[in-house]
């Protein structure tokens, strides 16, 4: 009786079109923002802060850039870890070459440079598709480390190839960056970019271009007769889907683990951020958000479950098992719900906008 | 039947022919159409009629004939050539975007008339906002022209085959267009739906001025409707006129009958 | 089978590149060594290689053509066959009794499959089906070193492993690879007789042709898919027992399936012989590549080459070499 939209008229278009448009969701929205931005930094811990949320955050980012091109504009792709390796030593060159930088132009930067590089492996595309398209971002991935590995360039000649990102600040000594970046720093700084972005990705999901790339995906020959060109519209969500690839790369190796190795961008990368989404849900902003939180927050659980239980389990033999409850799990929820955690959300709604009534 | 004047020829396609691989799919077939008029083929199943309409629009590109739109004569359409001069069709096997709403299907046809660019839309203020409020208001206008407001929000996958089809032909309208090519609007509808169909087409002829290009199996919608008809079959061109004319043609009535030679 | 001109012409340009290329580098840079007899040796060095891509490659396309399942667990599904090979031997079984014993656990691997995974997600969408198969394929991978653990172990099935001499002592291959090829051959050979002149085998065909014409005519599709996975079990065992012969047995066995997948695009999806073809010409062209143009651009290219070769061809020909082509009506 507390959720449902009867008894809300709306008398413009505009407020039809406002991205939540029953009250309790708006009200929902905003309790969640403030948990987000005030109650999480005051109560959590530095390891919370650091490990868990720092991490689910941007690679819920990643997930929002890969749902755009596979779950919005339906072009499956397994190149995600290149992309955001892209982005970090895009970052990581801007901010060696160019000190005097500011820390968000750098960031945005190498975002745009991703989106170069997206563009570039996205042509191919326009004639291949479905999973010959998926193995053939792989060559983008595979490329893209071996490059990144083979050539000093791209980490000034380290001699280790591991390379550490330098201390930036937002302004004065706030540092985000860096050993004197406090969590709350990073955390705040991370979260209001991936709040943005996402704001912003939920704007072009229900604009013009959303509904292009989701018809590209629904049926591209009927698209093209109604007048969508392939090749822009396949290429804006490869260009915008690295250009915020490319942001949660840079974020990782700058904000997160303050260094920049291309082992942190490897295929199995590609294939976590693609798990995200699709146990989140495709072609949903909230998806990648509740499939992020569950693929950071799983492995966490395996590896803790056992001492919670009192058992001794030697470490490999540990991994071992988290790979077995991991596949499991997948397989488990796509049977149970193909379409992801968002949709069990949509679900539990739609149950309770008619609650306590059965229809 | 209502007498009207025809305007003048907007569409006129002249010896075209088409084969893939082997097979003769359309041969030797010319026709025009007028402005303003609802012009309609016919022809047993395989006659050729879809890949004629695809033709007209850019999807199938014929190895002979032309095809003269607007005082343009090209040796094919493309697709983006046909979708930007305002031809615009619905398809036999409904062709919409299944995971879309209604609303969403139709808002696409509008694509082309939407000016704003990719970092407007993402920042949805201003100009973007604007538009989307103008398109909205537009696409509005269809669904209560087509009666469908009720399911304005519902994801096409789940609608009835006769909503899909009015859907279908709601996005087309969307775009405006000129020539709108109709590839069986009435195929497996009940009579009562059969009937909103013909409403809505010749509504949209009269209203609009739209000219239309049609593909129906219902003789009588056929018959009631058209201003002339083409007759194929088997990729053949049996006869072209007005409806009386075509009826009562000999090729035409051996074809629909079976005649053996 | 009707081969197109265009695949002709597409096959005879690649053989020309991969003679011009080797031999025009090692006539402009002295860097690269270039003489005709080594060129042999490295590209047929580089064709018995292919032929263990091929193997499996296959995996993949046997399933794929039953099921229109893009079967990523074929990696896991060798290295699951070949941990079971060896951990049985391991524990006292002879190796005839063992290599039994796995092949009844990937037949009633096929079944646990079927019944736990493809039943529950029928008519569910490909992206689906195939995620799944990367949950099987974690799954797998666990629980293979769950139960025999993750150490290198040596798979010895007395297969010579040394160098021969051939053509009055010119070209040097290695014997251990040309069994290998030999093996695959066979293999290959049973398989498209099974296809061809078995009743499962026609029916697999009518499968992979038309689902819904298959039910109607009374083929039951879950046997089908049983029937699939078990044989593309049988494959990963072969290949299993070929790979961990030559590397060990180990995990990186798994990371065979990554190799395989630009094959496996090249050749198409659906076609055996594209298999075959597909895994000569990215074995062949990888070896050729890595000797005579890789120390030109720093080496170490065996990650990516064979995927930029595939999408090179899939630029050609968005089908694969011999998949069958999609006409798009409306």
């Amino acid at each position: 009786m507390l959720y449902r939209e009867a008894g809300e008229f709306k008398s413009t278009y505009r407020a039809d079109q406002a991205i939540l448009t029953i009250r309790q969701d708006r009200w929902f929205m905003w309790a969640l923002l403030v948990v987000a931005f005030l109650v999480i930094p005051l109560v959590s811990s530095e390891y919370w802060l650091g490990t868990i949320m720092l991490p689910f955050l941007i690679l819920a980012l990643a997930a929002l850039g890969l749902n755009v091109l596979t779950g919005y504009a339906g072009q499956l792709s397994l190149g995600t870890g290149g992309f955001m390796a892209t982005g970090a030593f895009a970052a990581y060159k801007l901010a060696t070459a160019f000190p005097e930088l500011h820390i968000l132009v750098v960031i945005l930067m190498s975002g745009g440079i991703t989106a170069g590089v997206g563009l570039l492996f996205g042509i191919p595309s326009l004639r291949i598709k479905g999973f010959y398209l998926a193995v053939a971002t792989l060559a983008s991935q595979f490329f893209l480390i071996w490059m990144f590995n083979k050539f000093g360039w791209f980490t000034n000649y380290s001699s280790s190839g591991v390379i550490s990102a330098p201390p930036m600040s937002l302004f004065g000594d706030n540092f985000v960056t860096g050993p004197y970046a406090t969590p709350e720093a990073k955390y705040l700084f991370t979260l209001t970019l991936v709040v943005l972005f996402a704001l912003m990705t939920k704007n072009l999901v229900r604009s013009n271009i959303g509904r292009e790339w989701m018809a590209v995906r629904d049926m591209d020959i009927a698209a093209e007769i109604i007048g969508i060109k392939m090749l822009p519209t396949k290429l804006k969500a490869f260009g915008y889907s690295s250009f915020l690839c490319g942001i949660a790369g840079a974020l990782w190796a700058f904000v997160y683990t303050g260094s920049v190795e291309p082992l942190a961008f490897d295929v199995n990368r590609s294939f976590q951020i693609l798990f995200m989404i699709i146990i989140g849900g495709l072609g949903s902003i909230m998806g990648a958000f509740l499939g992020a939180a569950f693929i950071v927050l799983l492995p966490i659980f395996l590896s803790n479950a056992p001492h919670w239980f009192g058992l001794n389990i030697a470490v490999d033999m540990i991994s071992h098992i988290e790979f077995m409850v991991f596949g499991a799990l997948i397989i488990f929820f796509l049977i149970v719900e193909p379409h992801g955690l968002a949709r069990l959300w949509q679900l539990l709604k739609e149950k309770l906008r008619l609650w306590p009534f059965p229809y | 039947m209502h007498e009207r004047k025809l305007g003048e020829v907007v569409l006129r396609v002249e010896g075209i022919s088409l084969s893939f691989g082997a097979m003769r799919v359309l041969n030797n077939i010319s026709f025009d159409v007028r402005q303003g008029e609802i012009r309609s083929i016919i022809g047993p199943n395989g006659a050729g009629k879809s890949s004629m309409l695809n033709v007209i629009n850019g999807v199938y590109h014929p190895q002979q004939g032309t095809i003269t739109y607007r005082g343009v004569t090209r040796d094919q359409m493309k697709v983006h050539h046909a979708a930007a001069q305002g031809i615009a069709r619905t398809f036999q096997n409904i062709a919409l975007f299944k995971g879309m709403s209604t609303l969403d299907n139709i808002m696409t046809g509008r694509n082309l008339k939407i000016k704003s660019n990719m970092l407007q839309q993402a920042i949805y203020w201003g100009k973007a906002q604007k538009e989307e409020i103008e398109h909205r208001k537009k696409v509005e206008e269809i669904i209560d022209f087509l009666e469908i407001q009720a399911i304005r929000k519902t994801p096409v996958g789940k609608l009835p085959y006769g909503m899909q089809k009015r859907v279908e032909l709601g996005r087309a309208l969307a775009a405006e267009p000129e020539l709108l090519l109709l590839d069986e609007p009435m195929a497996g509808m009940n009579v009562e739906e059969k009937e909103d169909m013909c409403r809505f087409v010749l509504d949209i002829n009269d209203e609009f001025g739209t000219t239309i290009v049609l593909i129906e199996h219902d003789m009588g919608v056929v018959m009631d409707l058209s201003d002339r008809v083409v007759v194929l079959d088997y990729g053949l061109q049996l006869a072209d006129g007005p409806p009386d004319e075509v009826r009562a043609n000999q090729a035409v009535i051996d074809a629909y009958l079976g005649v053996s030679n | 089978m009707r081969i197109e001109k265009e695949v002709i012409y597409i096959f005879l340009a690649t053989l020309f590149l991969m003679v011009a290329i080797p031999w025009s580098v090692g006539q402009l840079s002295k860097d690269i060594f270039f003489e005709w007899p080594f060129f042999f040796e490295v590209a047929i060095g580089g064709l018995l290689a292919g032929v263990m891509y091929s193997l499996v490659a296959l995996g993949f396309v046997l399933i794929f053509k039953a099921s229109g399942v893009f079967n990523f667990a074929q990696g896991a599904m060798v290295l699951f066959s070949a941990l079971t090979l060896v951990g049985l031997n391991e524990r006292g079984l002879p190796m005839w009794l063992a290599i039994i014993v796995t092949l009844a656990v990937m037949l009633l691997l096929a079944i646990v499959i079927e019944r736990v995974v493809l039943r529950s997600l029928v008519n569910q969408e490909h992206i689906i089906l195939f995620m799944a198969t990367i949950g099987i394929t974690y799954f797998l991978d666990g629980f293979g070193q769950t139960l025999w653990g993750s150490e290198v172990k040596i798979l010895d099935l007395g297969i010579p492993n040394s160098p021969g001499l051939y053509f009055d002592g010119r070209i040097l291959i290695n014997d251990f690879d040309l069994v290998a090829a030999l093996i695959a051959g066979i293999l290959v050979i049973s398989l498209a007789l099974f296809f061809q002149y078995t009743r499962i085998g026609r029916a697999l065909r009518a499968v992979a042709d038309d689902h819904q014409a298959a039910l109607s005519v009374g083929i039951p599709l879950k046997h089908i898919w049983v029937i699939v996975w078990a044989v593309a079990g049988i494959v990963a065992l072969v290949a299993g027992i070929m790979w961990g012969s030559k590397l060990g047995v180990q995990f990186s066995l798994a990371l065979i399936a990554l190799k395989a997948l630009p094959v496996l695009i090249l050749g198409g999806f659906t076609s055996v012989p594209g298999a075959i073809v597909g895994g000569l010409i990215i074995g062949a062209g990888e070896k050729l590549a890595e000797v005579f143009v890789a120390p030109l651009i720093g080496g170490g290219i065996e990650d990516w080459f064979a995927y930029m070769l595939a999408l090179a061809f899939l630029v050609f020909r968005p089908q694969g070499l011999f998949g069958e082509k999609i006409i798009e009506r409306v």
